[in-house]
């Protein structure tokens, strides 16, 4: 119930009346002033100049009201008219957003020119969109009485999952009308409920969190089919996850596998400030690749939300909210979602931006004093709830932090870590040794280990936290030694001290790399994880007991380990079966060790 | 226009894409009124009152009596316009001044008229030529590519240069920067790069944005790649380090806004090498401290990443359109901290970095990469099966964590002697002697095939116990380790 209240006045205002108008009277780059707009409210969009440059209203003194333009806005004059527009910046949410690729105002990138200059309509006014017609068919029977969150009619082919029309949340009561099946636009009426008339396609104020019934207690894991975090530091459906790291520690390409592998139903990938060429990446590698849970391609279960570094600033600050809104409206059709976000740290560089040109005092590095509490309120924007149609239904959002010069004590590494479930610290120097991912598994962690290890364990795999405790405990085991080792030479350590080294070394060559490249090895099951991870601690066990027997650790160490090293590229990515067998053959070359 | 007019802007040119304006019915681009008002006068900072219809980043002409100069307006407030002028306000006095707007940003002319040219950091001739003219004009601020437009970068360019070649393969269309510091052969590299450089044989268009460098490296450049120059394939752009400071923040545009005309319309491949962006970040902080804006990390504005990806971010290449541009920018680190903002800013936005390093270059080893703080993050679409040799990708991999493994060696050596090595680590040791000899270090002139140099890194792997080498599949082991082609 907590969200019910939330307000979709954004929404609803857009028939106030037009034509308010004023002028510019200063323009500081994205920071514009305007005087003479009556009645001109918080977050308002006001059109400015000839281009109509979208603005937002970030403050208001007087007559005066003080804006942040998502646009470029050279050329813009003092006098130049000032347009009220009667609401807030709004995603047109209805079918087609599936496999489309967005700009940080929701605006479709496919229909616009190869240059993006500034003059582009707002989204809920984009031709393209607006003239498409899609197969609407009626599930919902006139007369019946419906409340928020109830699906009215189905979209069927939109994308990978099923749409769903839903009852929106500020209607209820008796369907008077519905649209029989046939081919229907965004903007055209599907239902009547009492007087209101329910459209294919609905604006919604993406800084509005979408309301829902409420948050269930209970966690379920989201399979990343990336090991080190699925065995690891897991994250549960609904939770936040943040993954800092200095530039080349591999944050893209790991938030790329994420998005490729990952058991949800539909990603929302937000390239924030980041590489043009980069989106173009994941938009070409999505295109190819087949998704396995549905046949159809992975691009179909995704939206790409891209404001890349050369977009203009402004826009990028409202790409994370357009992002995670179209995640709560897959939510809200009984979705689970993942909203990736790279990086929110170029969306609080655009906050601090801003409020330096606006004359805000600053808190630490330049940042806004309330740098810390938008933050959480993006983060809670995460969730597993039960949507206001009774669906149980997930947000999980996984944020990248691109801490300046590897400084992880700066504002905004440290403020996400207070409000994520799981952190995946990514090191320097596993990444110049060529360990991908490189999650570090000192600086890492998984709030929710305790309650995800239950879930497996009542899920079919009972071993799931006592693997989990094995493995943390080799690796702290073989870091604590190699750092003995560089004092005293590995050589001069006893035999078991050295089986620990030889076991950390396996681990983390064998289980926790992995390469996003290889077919084999970039998507790896949960079984096949599992099977991974058993075989490297079965491995470890019997070469204490061949030490224990005599065998000399050189001997042991010298001996070719490829058969487990090479396991995760050679077998299948959901082959456990064929790991299993590569573990007897590797425990009987051991053997032979005697 | 004359010589020395500069640059063949504004007036009476059709406008860019999207912009709407036509000389005749333009209200703005008639006006041409001049105004005198100076209220003040601050580093580079122009403050006049008393100004009517102008526009925020419109170009701007600053008349004096010892003739023009230029500028940009940052700010307008009511009848208040602060220009940022390019060639500094020193000798300026309030009265003597008066300044006229263009209407428009800056625009220069584009086209296949640059080839071959020598100008100055605002595009003015300085090789006695007449300006450059052309029929169509850019905004040099330029546009942001759409991402959906964009054909990801997958073809690989040959250097020539083993280490880059091998381990951090450059791609068409890529931005990788040169991070180096003082005294390195940052520019005997990146010049090696403009002259060996060919994407399926074919060279490249090159335009060289100089920003703050010494006569002395300019002359080292220009000598350099005079091959390319008497070719006409080469445009110079040269603001020396005695140069109007401001003047830098327009260079690298210029420069880009004549490689992407180059590129995506008259087809070539061109590779931009801007040197140094050190220069350029502390000319925008200068203007920031001007300003009085709040600092973030050592007095660089909070705006510097962004500012840093206009120009990065205009590599690239465009679906269905032949040519492309690859930025090569070179920074030199103060006190060789890669954590300084404009490395680390810039790192952030390149896809990937070669470091040069003086720990290397003392070793006598030329070009001196640190190869493990390097990276070429399209290394894995540029590279490999149907793109380079289907062995590439994972000898590179193979080669990189070896050295890893090598360095590890080494330190310990250090701390227990070669002695108390195992014999696996001791062969780590000589892999490193023979990478960095025979693969990594190589003449300045020096052109090897791609063939020889993953021979050379096959050769160097040798070294190694073969069960060590576990990131190279067995089919490759027998096909081209040669310890095993050698005595089948």
């Amino acid at each position: 119930m907590d969200a019910m209240t939330a307000t979709v006045s954004g929404a609803a205002r857009g028939a106030r009346e037009h034509g308010r108008a004023g002028v510019v009277i200063r323009v500081n780059g994205p920071l514009v002033e305007v005087e003479g707009v009556d009645g001109i409210a918080m977050l308002e969009l006001v059109a400015l100049g000839p281009a109509r440059v979208t603005a937002a209203t970030v403050a208001i003194a007087g007559e005066r009201a003080t804006l942040q333009a998502y646009e470029y806005t050279g050329g813009l004059q003092v006098g130049d008219r000032a347009e009220a527009t009667g609401r807030q910046l709004s995603g047109l949410f209805g079918p087609g957003l599936l496999g489309q690729v967005f700009d940080g105002l929701m605006r479709p990138l496919s229909s616009a020119p190869i240059w993006l200059t500034a003059d582009r309509a707002p989204a809920i006014e984009d031709a393209e969109t607006v003239a498409r017609a899609w197969r609407f068919a009626p599930t919902a029977a006139i007369g019946t009485t419906v409340s928020p969150g109830d699906v009215l009619g189905v979209v069927p082919d939109a994308g990978s999952v099923e749409h769903r029309v839903l009852v929106p949340s500020d209607a209820s009561g008796v369907l008077t009308w519905i649209a029989p099946e046939g081919e229907r636009c965004v903007v055209d009426v599907v239902a009547r409920i009492g007087d209101r008339e329910v459209r294919l396609g609905e604006p919604w104020p993406v800084r509005v969190p979408r309301p829902f019934r409420n948050r269930p207690a209970g966690s379920v894991p989201l399979h990343t089919g990336q090991r080190v975090l699925d065995l690891l530091y897991p994250v549960a459906r609904g939770a936040a996850a943040a993954v800092p790291g200095g530039f080349g520690t591999g944050k893209t390409v790991l938030l790329q596998q994420i998005a490729k592998w990952s058991d949800a139903d539909v990603i929302v990938y937000v390239g924030c400030g980041e590489r043009g060429n980069e989106m173009a990446d994941v938009l070409d590698g999505l295109s190819q690749l087949v998704d396995a849970r549905t046949g159809g391609r992975l691009i179909d279960r995704t939206v790409i939300i891209a404001n890349t570094s050369n977009m203009p600033m402004m826009a990028r600050e409202a790409s994370i909210y357009s992002g995670v809104s179209v995640a709560e409206f897959y939510r809200d059709m009984g979705y689970d979602v993942v909203v990736i976000a790279d990086s929110t740290s170029r969306w609080a560089e655009a906050l601090r931006e801003f409020a330096n040109r606006n004359g805000d005092l600053p808190a630490e590095d330049g940042y806004p004093a309330d740098l810390a509490s938008e933050l959480a309120a993006f983060y809670e924007r995460a969730g597993r709830v039960t949507t206001l149609g009774g669906a149980e239904a997930s947000v999980t959002v996984i944020g990248a932090v691109s801490p300046p010069g590897g400084d992880l004590t700066e504002p905004v590494t440290t403020d996400t870590q207070r409000f994520i479930r799981a952190l995946w610290l990514l090191d320097r120097d596993l990444a110049y040794s060529r360990h991908y991912p490189a999650v570090s598994w000192t600086g890492s962690f998984a709030r929710d280990v305790v309650d995800l290890g239950s879930w497996h364990v009542a899920n079919g795999d009972p071993g799931w936290p006592v693997r989990r405790a094995r493995a943390t405990a080799l690796l702290a085991e073989a870091d604590r030694l190699s750092a003995l080792a560089e004092i005293v030479g590995p050589s001069s350590l006893p035999g078991h001290e050295r089986m620990v080294l030889l076991g950390g070394r396996l681990l983390r060559d064998g289980v926790l790399m992995q390469n996003a490249l290889s077919a084999n090895d970039g998507f790896c099951s949960a079984a096949k994880g599992a099977a991974l991870l058993d075989m490297v601690l079965t491995v470890v066990d019997a070469c204490e007991r061949l030490i224990e027997s005599g065998v000399a650790a050189t001997t042991i160490e010298q001996a070719d380990h490829g058969l487990v090293l090479r396991a995760r590229e050679e077998t299948g990515p959901d082959d456990a079966d064929a790991v299993r067998e590569r573990s007897l053959e590797a425990l009987r070359l051991l053997e032979e060790l005697r | 226009m004359t010589a020395t007019n500069p640059l063949p802007a504004a007036a009476s040119i059709p406008a860019a894409p999207g912009r709407p304006s036509h000389p005749e019915t333009d209200p703005r681009l008639e006006a041409q009124v001049s105004y005198g008002d100076v209220r003040e006068l601050r580093g580079p900072l122009l403050v006049l009152g008393d100004v009517d219809g102008v526009g925020w980043d419109e170009f701007a002409t600053v008349e004096t009596p010892d003739g023009a100069r230029h500028g940009l307006v940052l700010e307008v407030d009511r009848d208040r316009v602060t220009v940022q002028v390019l060639e500094s306000t020193d000798g300026l006095a309030p009265g003597e001044v008066r300044v006229r707007f263009a209407g428009r940003p800056l625009e220069i002319v584009v086209g296949p008229g640059w080839l071959g040219r020598v100008c100055n950091g605002r595009g003015e001739p300085l090789d006695g030529g007449p300006p450059v003219t052309g029929t169509t004009t850019m905004p040099v601020s330029g546009w942001p590519l759409n991402p959906v437009h964009r054909e990801p970068p997958h073809e690989p360019v040959l250097t020539g240069i083993s280490v880059i070649d091998a381990l951090t393969t450059l791609v068409r269309g890529q931005k990788l920067p040169i991070f180096s510091v003082p005294g390195m052969p940052h520019l005997t590299l990146a010049t090696q790069i403009a002259a060996q450089a060919t994407s399926k044989g074919a060279g490249f268009r090159v335009v060289f944005a100089a920003m703050g460098m010494t006569h002395a490296d300019i002359a080292y450049v220009r000598d350099r790649l005079e091959e390319r120059s008497a070719a006409g394939e080469l445009v110079l752009l040269l603001n020396a380090a005695d140069d109007p400071v401001i003047e830098r923040i327009l260079t690298p545009r210029i420069a880009l806004t004549i490689a992407e005309e180059l590129a995506y319309v008259e087809g070539h491949d061109v590779l931009v090498i801007m040197s140094d962006m050190t220069s350029y970040a502390e000319a925008v902080r200068e203007v920031s401290a001007a300003r009085r804006e709040i600092p973030a990390r050592r007095g660089y504005p909070g705006y510097l990443y962004s500012d840093l990806a206009s120009l990065y971010e205009r590599c690239g290449r465009i679906r269905g359109r032949p040519g492309s541009v690859t930025i090569l920018p070179v920074l030199t680190m103060p006190a060789g901290d890669i954590t300084h903002p404009v490395p680390d800013l810039t790192g952030y936005i390149t896809e990937g970095q070669i470091v040069l390093s003086p720990e290397v270059d003392a070793r006598g080893v030329y070009p001196p990469v640190d190869v493990l703080s390097s990276l070429s993050r399209l290394m894995r679409s540029g590279a490999g099966p149907d793109r380079t040799r289907e062995d590439h990708l994972d000898v590179a991999a193979q080669v990189m964590a070896s050295l890893a493994r090598a360095r590890q060696a080494a330190e310990l050596a250090e701390l227990v002697g070669s002695a108390a090595l195992s014999e696996t680590d001791r062969s780590y040791l000589a892999y490193q002697g023979v990478v960095e000899h025979r693969l990594f270090d190589q003449g300045a002139d020096e052109l090897r095939s791609l063939d020889d140099t993953l021979g050379r890194a096959w050769a160097a792997l040798a070294e190694l116990p073969e069960r060590e080498l576990t990131m190279l599949p067995t089919t490759f082991l027998d096909r081209f380790l040669s310890a095993r082609t050698e005595t089948p």
